[in-house]
């Protein structure tokens, strides 16, 4: 019995060459040139970043860019206490849905610069840019946001942000 | 008065057609735009062919493979080239899109949809597409050798000239033939002019394939509308209804079956009643050419009927599209009054181990007394 | 429209590392038993309909490929679904389609996952280039979400740790169920570790093995049945994951299903007329947020009826995951059949331990992505 074979451990390796897409790269030239770029869609006029090339729910190009500042509100958050596979950040840190001003539509970034409990919804904050020689067409460019010393934004402005 | 098909309770299938079919150029190499990028034309070309949008859809379904994609959940990316909003009725296969199509055909059966929108995308270009298709392969006794999948067409290649039933002139003539119709196909990525003898003096790439006999590689993405009966007479001119649409599966065990025959495409287009004789125009899913001529075989399809006048998938094989792209093409000669009577075919699987039959008309009627199930 | 009913279930016990079965072996295991539970052969049926999650999980691309034979599919038609963590659900309904549409009277379905076959959590988000490297993990995304539906409800904010300790406490009596944590309760929930606050360990789902199947029939066929499971309603929604403006707390796709499977089996109001219902709840609060989006109480409310132990199987008036739920068990392919599949047995009168008394009618709910994909049905004892 102890001889019967009961597992068979196949390793399996690909390699796969991605394409960011043109909206992809555009956002991503974007972050080389230490930008936000974000797209608008023609036909509800909302802004997306980063953009993905199409409206998502009229499904047209987003073409026309808009260049957003660094400021922005968290519109909810999360207090990640264990750190999963291959994640390198210090725990406990603060993960946070940012919705930058004059975009339609938060995204996901690293709050840093505040002790975890003391985040709150409508907490105001500013992207911290590495230097200019380190910028590339990279999310890492960007090293997290961080307060920004402004007062919490009213529930009523980002609450259908939610 | 010929009788209309019948589906397993005894009552009538509901008539429906393809009646908008839009492709995208099959590329070896989609290096600017990603998926939704490639959606997004296609898309706006089949709803405009029939000037409807996203929201007269009834249900839509897609088809694609994360693993081709190299990402999970791939196809919800691509949800973003409809823009599933409001809220729409939606589903997904990890298959073909030809699969796709045969799942909204279904929910049109139950008569409360007019319209389905079928698409379905896949880029062969990024992964190494042969490790990929391996992972196909029972995990256990037969992917953890990596057969490739030139390997084991060659395989079925190598049975079907030791039957006799086909030559090396045979499969160099479905070459030729394919590649050279591809010319009169825009969308087609390998199209040229070559001679069987030219064909044949080339060397083998896995004996007995040469080159020739063997798909490109390609990107590409299909849409497809389909609508039910006075639907479709209301959008085009001469929809191609579907008089009969089954799939059937093999055994994955290449030594269980034999591989010069193919039976489930048989019993699949005996379900979808088909009459071969009537048959002017058949799209077969045959990435390998000698898989061509076993099709046609268990097609019972004659001389006189034209086969892949697209190239077929000698000339384009998006995975995961090519099937889709068949029935596409087939229903493309109906639309256009080239045809009143055709077939598409799709396969999924190594050595065409699963295959779906479509049977499409010009008339609605041309089912004579059939069963579905 | 034709009548569709199940006639047979089987599924498999759920664990963390199905080592003694191959892929064939689990999937077989639950098939087998619903033909038994429908006295069926494999040869009765018609066609096979498999639903999984990403391929990625036991690293074999299109696995109906490699199941036909072990799912007595040679020479049938068989069609594999993907719709991400709603794709249980869906699969059932796809199988069903084959039967209301007509085209096939009697349809096996099968979902599954395997695993612990690869690593789970490099499957559920293999790394993107150019994307946002992922900071919080798969409860990292649904967190944010909690928090934002604690805010907009004003709950208390323990309302999760009940959730738990009620599927918790459902999952003894359900030998299916993956965890079975004999000593469950309050403090030893709230004491367990804060994963992504305000999840706690014992508030999130396992990663499970595991298989479920079904047997759907057509009228003719149902009627020799003596407990067939009627589907009176069945729906399915899809909305983008992210889009300016979505309500993510609350999603119309979720909203819409509901009210579409509702209208089809005569539900105005689900809370009286449902007699309990399976709801695919990973995270806890998850449970007081489809309270409110599918109907059972008004928005801000769902919290309340958890809070009062109106979904609890000891003494609530609807009952919410008897089996355990998705919080005892967690077969990702497999879950959102689970649900639709323990809704059937309660029907069918089937449940053991688990039942409740008297059930005439049960709603199913799987959903999946970012909230985005829906899939539910109504079971009853009566014909539609």
């Amino acid at each position: 019995m102890s001889d019967d074979v009961t597992t068979l451990a196949t390793p399996i390796k690909i390699d796969y060459s991605y394409t960011a897409g043109l909206a992809q790269s555009r956002y991503l030239h974007g972050l080389s040139q230490g930008k936000f770029i974000g797209e608008r869609c023609p036909k509800c006029r909302k802004v997306y970043v980063p953009s993905r090339g199409s409206c998502p729910t009229d499904g047209v190009p987003t073409e026309e860019e808009v260049v957003l500042g660094n400021a922005g509100t968290v519109t909810t958050f999360c207090v990640v206490n264990v750190a999963f596979a291959g994640q390198q950040i210090e725990v406990p840190y603060i993960c946070a849905q940012v919705l930058l001003d004059g975009a339609n539509l938060s995204f996901m970034a690293l709050i840093q610069e505040l002790p975890a409990n003391q985040v709150r919804m409508g907490m105001r904050v500013e992207a911290l840019w590495k230097s200019p020689e380190e910028w590339g067409p990279t999310m890492d460019s960007v090293k997290y946001f961080r307060p920004n010393g402004e007062p919490e934004a009213p529930y009523e402005s980002y609450k259908e942000y939610l | 008065m010929t009788p209309m098909a019948t589906n397993s309770r005894g009552r009538p299938v509901r008539p429906v057609a393809v009646v908008s079919f839009a492709q995208a150029k099959n590329v070896r190499r989609e290096q600017e735009h990603n998926e939704v990028e490639m959606l997004m034309p296609i898309v706006s070309e089949a709803f405009g062919a029939v000037g409807l949008n996203k929201n007269d859809m009834g249900f839509i379904c897609s088809g694609s493979s994360d693993y081709l994609v190299g990402a999970p959940f791939s196809f919800v990316m691509a949800l973003d080239a409809v823009g599933v909003w409001p809220p729409r009725r939606e589903s997904h296969v990890e298959m073909d899109g030809a699969w796709a199509l045969y799942e909204a055909w279904t929910v049109l059966q139950e008569g409360e949809l007019d319209t389905a929108f079928v698409y379905s995308f896949g880029r062969s270009s990024p992964g190494q597409l042969d490790r990929i298709l391996a992972l196909q392969l029972d995990p256990y006794y037969v992917a953890p050798m990596w057969p490739d999948p030139v390997a084991l067409a060659a395989l079925q290649a190598q049975a079907l000239l030791d039957s006799g039933r086909a030559t090396e002139r045979d499969i160099a003539e479905v070459s030729a033939r394919s590649r050279r119709d591809a010319l009169g196909n825009p969308k087609a990525q390998v199209a040229k002019d070559q001679s069987v003898d030219e064909l044949l003096s080339e060397e083998y790439l896995v004996a007995p394939l040469r080159r020739h006999a063997v798909p490109p590689i390609s990107d590409g993405a299909a849409a497809i509308v389909l609508a039910a009966g006075d639907r479709a007479r209301e959008l085009v001119e001469h929809p191609a209804w579907i008089t009969g649409i089954d799939h059937r599966i093999e055994t994955p065990a290449l030594g269980a079956r034999d591989l010069t025959l193919s039976q489930s495409t048989t019993d699949a287009a005996r379900s979808a009643g088909l009459d071969a004789t009537s048959v002017e125009v058949a799209e077969l899913h045959a990435p390998f050419a000698p898989q061509e001529l076993i099709l046609k075989d268990a097609l019972s399809l004659g001389s006189s009927t034209r086969i892949n006048p697209s190239g077929g998938a000698l000339a384009a094989n998006p995975v995961m599209v090519a099937g889709l792209a068949r029935i596409g093409e087939a229903a493309s000669r109906i639309l256009d009054g080239s045809a009143s009577v055709a077939l598409a075919h799709a396969t999924s699987g190594p050595c065409l181990q699963q295959n779906l039959v479509c049977a499409l008309a010009a008339d609605p009627d041309a089912a004579v007394g059939k069963k579905v199930a | 429209m034709e009548r569709c009913a199940v006639v047979g279930v089987g599924q498999t016990k759920c664990q963390a590392k199905r080592e003694d079965v191959s892929i064939a072996g689990l999937v077989r295991e639950a098939a087998q038993r619903a033909l038994e539970d429908a006295s069926m052969d494999w040869s009765d049926i018609d066609a096979v309909v498999i639903g999984k999650a990403p391929d990625m999980f036991e690293g074999v691309m299109m696995p109906e490929l490699y199941l036909a034979p072990a799912l007595g599919a040679v020479g049938k038609p068989m069609i594999r679904v993907h719709t991400a963590g709603s794709v249980g659900g869906s699969t059932a309904l796809v199988a069903s389609h084959l039967v209301t549409s007509g085209v096939h009277r009697k349809v096996l379905t099968v979902a599954f996952e395997k695993q612990s076959d690869s690593n789970a959590m490099w499957a559920l988000s293999v790394p993107q280039p150019f994307s946002a490297p992922l900071l919080a993990g798969a409860g990292g995304y649904f967190a944010p979400i909690i928090r934002a539906y604690i805010r907009r409800s004003g709950a208390p904010d323990d309302i999760g740790i009940k959730v738990a300790v009620k599927d918790r406490q459902h999952a003894l009596k359900n030998p299916y169920a993956h965890l079975h944590i004999e000593d469950i309760s309050y403090e030893m929930v709230r004491n367990s570790v804060m994963l992504w606050d305000p999840l706690r360990y014992l508030e999130t789902c396992p990663s499970s093995d595991g298989a479920a199947a079904m047997v759907l029939a057509s009228e003719d066929v149902a009627d020799a049945y003596g407990s067939p499971a009627w589907v009176q309603g069945m729906a399915m929604r899809s909305e983008p994951t992210m889009f300016a403006g979505r309500d993510q707390v609350n999603p119309q796709a979720g909203r819409d299903c509901a009210a579409d499977v509702y209208a089809q089996a005569g539900i105005t109001d689900p809370r009286t007329e449902f007699d309990c219902a399976e709801i695919y709840v990973p995270f806890s609060w998850y449970e007081p947020m489809w309270l409110e989006n599918l109907g059972f109480a008004p928005e801000g409310q769902g919290w309340k009826l958890t809070d009062e132990g109106a979904t609890s199987l000891d003494g609530g008036d609807i009952p919410w995951n008897c089996s355990g739920g998705v919080l005892s068990s967690n077969p990702i392919g497999a879950s959102g059949m689970l649900r639709f599949l323990e809704v059937a047995l309660q029907v069918s009168g089937k449940a053991g331990e688990h039942q409740v008394d008297g059930v005439r009618r049960a709603l199913g709910q799987a959903y999946g992505g970012g909230s985005q994909f829906f899939a539910m049905w109504v079971l009853g004892t009566a014909k539609p």
